[in-house]
């Protein structure tokens, strides 16, 4: 007896929706078996990185705060791997896009309300996108991989953050210590209730899946990128321009990075220190696979991917477990979407009588 | 095992009900037939009868699921090619697998299962090769050598085993005439020397000037086994796809219109080390007149159909419709000014796989059919065209929303076919119109172009198969190198002449060009 794959007439749209439940499913199980392993309990340990957030109410302003920058980030990422335009460094971008919304409220001072933090916003979303310009030119002027420049410069920006937090941008009342001075109220993002501290960029994450959501199914832009992305001769063939392709779909990628990092940054930081990188930027690589590429998809894998990251602190001190242990889950669920991706276009059949052989000699 | 009749008069292979199952398909059922020492045996049917399978498990690159070979009378189970080689049987594919930047000797030494020093096999490739009377430079570069000569290589591959039993899959395909000639006489010479030969084709002419047997298969299942010679070309095709043959209608006594799609001293770079750059080609093509345009496969076909597809740009007066001058512009312009074309791929270049028809539909026809507004596809009228398409097209589909790759070739090329036709474009060019497709859905597509062309838009096709290009077109000109020779009419066309023009200086000058009448009447 062995398992064949057989390839199938045309791909399995049940194992599209199918296997990303499946990866969570499956990492939860072998979380359970390692961490009982290593003597730790680990039915307690999932449940509270997987469940534990969902269940508690008073979790779910965590549980949301995490989400929508990852909700954010992941639609602009999906944008571009749909195009086969592999941007990873969108924690660069990230960074970038709250460092210019932090410099229009230094230039505005003390001024503030509703177009100052308008301007902070629309200032994240341009740095970013021109932070993720720098690859897509490399990429269709030099055809240097959009994968290596766009990851190192995730490192110049960690550069740029260093300098600016600890030299021109320090706060003066700071004492010494390598941050920007607090956001004034005037300067920041509204709450949606008070007395919690869910932001209105939560909102903007919830409703964004749902404009993406239309832009790629029913535009043409959405076409476009959907047809570069399946088959670039018949995107030429068809008269889309693969090179405004690879711009655009980098540009919405740094622009909704930066986006998610001004979000950030006016609504849940209020100030900018060495310890900004958040790795957001990274994570949303996983939500965004997670999700199947897919607006609605991006929504619920960042808030499966949150869970965890909220999970993690609360198994951190109710099962003594790093903190950490949620970045291996996160990747674990990475691993397993990849690896079951094949089961869509194949299936497994299990073949029983082997054949005789008989000759040829 | 079975008692072995006199040597004389045994089969040299006996296949007793063979039946393949893939998923979803029954490739072969129940096939029975012989082949003796010596025959040259036909295997005959449309694309998807289930010849390939058959030879496959021939040659033991797949297994049969019932049924037995039998090899000189004995039951064999043939694990792979290479036990078939120790038998006996050669093979020479289709697509051929050879190294383009190898030499020819680099390229036989890798396929042979024993290593043999390289002075050695020299002088074995070079005795096989006089013996037969294939002419071929051992130290040439493969990339620079013609398709036909490229042939020869697979064929010295097989012959250097001494094969009892050679399989050739469609080789005439991309050779001209007296390509085809001359691998007569190699194969009828080998026939001549007691080895079998499994010759599958769907050329009808070429089984009747070169076959003993003819075993036809439709569906995967035997339909008869007759005499090619007794038989006429028409009597076969009809047994082949299992009804009537319908003639091409055309309408008697067609006006041609004034030129339409005038091509001026169009030069396009090459495209990569092994591709074809363009150099200088002219034609004009009238409204209602269909072009056409023949030559061996590799020589600038495809990089034509992207210069006049607006995929790849030239210079603004190198395409000019209707006098506008278009060269220089984009594929979606030149759509919108009723230029419509068809590439010769049909997966992934005018078609995306993973999309819906619906979705493909999209690709060509947004623009011309007002599928989009305000940056917006509406995608309700998508798919009603979608369904038009399917309907006048007889596209064997689940509706608009089947995916492209769950359609046979030839159903999805009668889709794309359609998708461009029934936009009722001024100028069409298309290339390898039926290539795939089974012969039905070939004379359907044949006749939308027909009906087209009497709507007085110009077409042009551009295709490696002869046969097609004589019964469609009004006028032919053939492409060699980059090259396009001076239009002419196809009534009175010399197929000698084409067929020189097709080997150009391309082929082998040293070869005997002539054209044998049994060759020639056959077209």
């Amino acid at each position: 007896m062995r398992i064949k794959l057989e390839r199938r007439p045309s791909p399995s749209r049940t194992m599209l929706v199918v296997t990303p439940i499946a990866s969570v499913i499956v990492t939860m199980l072998i979380g359970m078996v390692v961490f009982d392993l290593m003597g730790i309990d680990g039915t307690r340990a999932v449940k509270d990185i997987f469940l534990t957030p969902l269940l508690l109410s008073y979790k779910w302003q965590d549980v949301a705060l995490k989400a929508a920058p990852l909700i954010i980030i992941a639609l602009g990422l999906s944008v571009g791997n749909r195009a086969q335009v592999w941007n990873i460094g969108a924690e660069g971008q990230y960074i970038v896009g709250a460092l210019a919304a932090a410099g229009i409220g230094i230039a505005a001072g003390t001024a503030g309300g509703f177009f100052v933090i308008l301007a902070m916003v629309l200032a994240g979303i341009l740095f970013g996108a021109l932070y993720a310009l720098i690859p897509a030119v490399l990429k269709t002027r030099w055809d240097v991989n959009e994968i290596l420049s766009s990851l190192m410069l995730t490192y110049v920006s960690y550069q740029i953050l260093g300098f600016l937090v600890g030299g021109p941008w320090k706060d003066p009342n700071g004492r010494n210590f390598p941050a920007t001075a607090p956001l004034a109220e005037n300067q920041s993002l509204p709450l949606l209730f008070s007395g919690s501290t869910v932001h209105l960029g939560v909102l903007i994450a919830l409703i964004l899946p749902f404009v993406f959501w239309v832009m790629m199914s029913r535009s043409v832009f959405g076409y476009q990128v959907r047809v570069v992305g399946s088959a670039p001769q018949a995107a030429r063939h068809g008269g889309f321009d693969a090179k405004q392709t690879v711009w655009i779909a980098m540009l919405i990628g740094g622009g909704m990075a930066g986006l998610a990092g001004a979000l950030e940054f006016t609504g849940a930081l209020k100030a900018i220190n060495l310890g900004f990188p958040s790795g957001y930027g990274f994570t949303a690589i996983i939500v965004a696979f997670l999700g199947r590429l897919h607006p609605i998809g991006c929504l619920i894998a960042g808030i499966v991917l949150a869970v965890t990251y909220v999970g993690g602190q609360v198994a951190q001190t109710s099962v003594h477990i790093p903190n950490s242990t949620a970045g291996i889950f996160q990747a674990m669920m990475l691993f397993f979407i990849l690896a079951s991706d094949i089961l869509i276009r194949y299936r497994l059949r299990i073949v029983t009588a082997a054949k005789p052989v008989v000759a040829g000699e | 095992m079975t008692p072995s009749p006199s040597p004389a008069d045994q089969p040299r292979l006996e296949l007793v009900g063979i039946t393949k199952r893939f998923p979803g398909v029954l490739a072969n059922d129940q096939v029975s037939f012989t082949v003796r020492p010596g025959e040259i045996h036909a295997l005959l049917g449309e694309n998807g009868a289930g010849k390939s399978t058959l030879v496959k498990m021939i040659y033991g690159i797949q297994q049969p699921d019932a049924g037995e070979i039998r090899w000189n009378g004995a039951r064999m189970v043939i694990p792979s090619p290479k036990a078939a080689r120790k038998l006996g049987i050669g093979m020479v594919f289709q697509h051929f697998s050879l190294f383009e930047a190898m030499t020819v000797l680099e390229n036989i030494a890798l396929g042979m299962d024993a290593s043999i020093p390289a002075r050695d096999l020299e002088q074995k490739i070079l005795s096989v090769m006089d013996q037969y009377g294939l002419k071929l430079e051992p130290h040439r570069i493969v990339s620079t050598l013609s398709v036909g000569e490229r042939q020869r290589i697979e064929i010295v591959r097989a012959l250097l085993l001494n094969p009892n039993l050679l399989i050739m899959d469609e080789p005439t395909s991309v050779l001209t005439p007296q390509e085809v000639e001359q691998l007569f006489v190699v194969l009828r010479k080998l026939a001549s020397e007691g080895c079998s030969i499994l010759y599958i084709s769907h050329k009808l002419h070429e089984i009747k000037a070169l076959c003993d047997t003819a075993t036809i298969l439709r569906g995967g299942k035997l339909v008869a086994t007759c005499n090619p010679a007794a038989e006429t070309s028409r009597s076969m095709a009809e047994m082949m796809i299992g009804g009537s043959l319908k003639d091409i209608q055309r309408g008697a006594g067609r006006e041609m219109g004034a030129a339409k799609l005038v091509v001026h001293d169009l030069c396009v770079p090459k495209d990569g080390p092994f591709g074809t750059a363009l150099k200088g080609i002219n034609f004009s093509v009238r409204a209602g007149e269909i072009f056409g345009i023949a030559g061996v496969a590799g020589n600038g076909q495809n990089a034509l159909l992207l210069a006049l597809s607006g995929e790849v740009t030239a210079q603004s007066d190198a395409v000019q419709v209707d006098g506008a001058k278009i060269g220089a512009t984009s594929a979606k312009a030149r759509r919108l000014g009723g230029m419509a074309s068809v590439p010769e791929e049909r997966n992934g270049h005018a078609a995306v796989p993973e999309f819906t028809l619906s979705e493909n539909a999209v690709l060509t026809a947004r623009d011309r059919l007002g599928m989009v507004s305000n940056g917006m596809i509406n995608f309700g009228s998508a798919k009603t065209y979608a369904g038009e398409v399917i309907r006048a097209f007889s596209v064997k589909a689940t509706g608009p929303g089947a995916f492209a790759e769950s359609l046979s070739g030839g159903n999805l090329q009668k889709f794309i076919m359609g998708r461009e036709i029934m936009q009722k474009p001024q100028v069409l060019v298309v290339s390898q119109p039926t290539w795939g497709v089974d012969a039905g859905a070939a004379g359907a597509i044949h006749q939308a172009l027909v009906d087209l062309a009497a709507t007085g838009s110009a077409i042009v096709v551009i295709s490696q198969d002869l046969d097609e290009l004589l019964s469609l077109c009004d006028t032919l000109a053939v492409i060699n190198e980059g090259h396009l020779s001076p239009p002419m009419p196809v009534a009175g066309a010399n197929i000698e002449e084409i067929g020189l023009l097709m080997g150009g200086v391309h082929g082998d000058p040293t070869a005997d060009v002539h054209v044998s009448k049994e060759v020639a009447d056959a077209y």
